[in-house]
């Protein structure tokens, strides 16, 4: 099951305390469910970040011990969570306006694919036999103020997940800003993907050749 | 006087229709009103179309009233989640028809509904097939896409604490859907835990103001999805 290029790189704690080190200081953030809910481990020391869940929870902590839990009190990955000293619940309609309103400052979400152009697709394979199920990711893209991605480089079958078009359905147009994977990070600019940094050990032709689309370097 | 009580959640769910348009609030399993919707089962309305987040875990509350078949049409956002099993099963079996909504979009509709606002436009979904058949336009440079609002016959929702005025309190992130579905339903119920006389909810941390809430049901130790799952249970 091992991919080539899954045997190097950064492991997805290290992807996800990459990303952690990339959030400025009383930034309001929105983890999507997966490997993105692994970033909350590694918030830099000396920073405080509040997190953002859109049924309803600014300021959510970790998963609860035993005595404290409550199933009415969860993620949007609906996994009981905790809320923190000057936490707040709210309604959805006010949830979503702080997504679209552009009061959150930074999503991480995950991909099935980013084209070179920003466009993501994490949504759905549109297998015609699927259970389409689109949850808050197309308000998320459409409103937050910076998209991170933080996925694989390639999948499984070793196909690149960073590509020219996305061929799967859209989650939205043009809205990813940032890319991290166990290889590298990688921003979307207007010239296409661009190179900010190499994962230590993997060298740049690799990373060139795991990408779907062309990568500068600058 | 105004007292919205109304004795048991039989009682409040018995003038539901056949082809009622119903809201169901919770988010998973938080604020699911699942003695509402075990009432609904029981009462027997049929065809109904049901605007809801998700579509239920296992065999019981959301999920035990598809399995039943009383639903024709749901509007969801996501309607998948462990355990999941009886809509996905209904929808490839052609036994129920799907409206998918992004998650916002259905939230600001439902709300658009309860404020008098019959369209709005959103950024979410353009340039993505759910934008298909949708009309757009430009504002500022920017494209959005019209969505229409969302009103409903009834709407079922779980709160923790009402007065008889209907004022509610909710418990946590299961507040989700429910303020919103409260003000988009011509009848709006709502079970909580205690209802308490005039007086007993501080005016000032009132969620839903009882303007929108026009009947409450005491269920004092309302069931969890979770558990009722855990344990095997199915309803009837």
């Amino acid at each position: 099951m091992t991919t080539e290029a899954s045997q190097v790189g950064w492991s997805r704690d290290e992807m996800a305390k990459r990303v952690a080190i990339d959030i400025p200081n009383g930034s309001y953030v929105n983890l999507g469910i997966g490997i993105p809910e692994l970033v909350a481990k590694f918030v830099p020391e000396g920073r405080t970040f509040v997190y953002h869940t859109e049924n309803g929870l600014l300021g959510m902590g970790p998963s609860p011990d035993k005595s404290a839990a409550d199933p009415e009190l969860i993620n949007a990955g609906k996994r009981q969570v905790t809320a923190l000293p000057g936490a707040a619940y709210f309604h959805h309609a006010d949830s979503f306006a702080m997504i679209r309103g552009g009061h959150i400052d930074l999503c991480v979400l995950g991909a099935m694919q980013v084209a070179c152009n920003g466009d993501l697709a994490n949504w759905s394979t549109g297998e015609p036999d699927a259970i389409p199920a689109v949850g808050g990711a197309m308000d998320l893209v459409a409103g937050v103020k910076s998209v991170y991605v933080i996925t694989q480089h390639c999948t499984k079958n070793n196909e690149p997940k960073l590509v020219d078009r996305c061929t799967y359905p859209l989650t939205g147009r043009g809205v990813v800003n940032r890319i991290y994977t166990e290889l590298a990070v990688i921003d979307v600019t207007s010239a296409g993907f661009a190179l900010v940094e190499l994962c230590p050990g993997v060298d740049f032709e690799f990373v060139r050749r795991c990408t779907g689309a062309p990568l500068l370097r600058r | 006087m105004i007292n919205k009580r109304v004795n048991s959640p039989a009682d409040a769910v018995a003038d539901i229709h056949d082809g009622a348009a119903v809201m169901i609030g919770g988010f998973g399993e938080a604020g699911s009103p699942i003695e509402l919707i075990h009432a609904l089962i029981d009462q027997g309305a049929k065809r109904l179309t049901v605007i809801s987040n998700n579509t239920g875990s296992g065999e019981v509350g959301l999920a035990a009233l598809l399995k039943a078949e009383r639903v024709s049409k749901v509007i969801c956002s996501f309607p998948r989640t462990a355990n999941s099993t009886v809509f996905p099963d209904l929808y490839r079996r052609g036994k129920v028809e799907l409206e998918l909504v992004p998650q916002g979009t259905l939230a600001e509709r439902i709300r658009a509904g309860g404020a008098g606002i019959p369209a709005f436009f959103t950024p979410a979904a353009v340039g993505t097939p759910l934008a298909e058949g949708k009309e757009s336009r430009q504002f500022d440079g920017k494209e959005y896409l019209l969505e229409r609002w969302l009103r409903a016959d009834f709407a079922l929702i779980k709160g923790r604490c009402a007065d008889t005025h209907g004022n509610v309190i909710y418990n946590k992130t299961a507040r989700n859907f429910g303020p919103i579905m409260a003000m988009a339903a011509k009848v709006s119920i709502v079970q909580v835990n205690s209802i308490v006389a005039p007086g007993g909810i501080d005016p000032e941390v009132v969620v839903s103001p009882g303007i929108f809430v026009d009947r409450v049901v005491e269920v004092s130790q309302p069931k969890h999805e979770s558990d009722l799952v855990a344990a095997g249970a199915t309803y009837p």
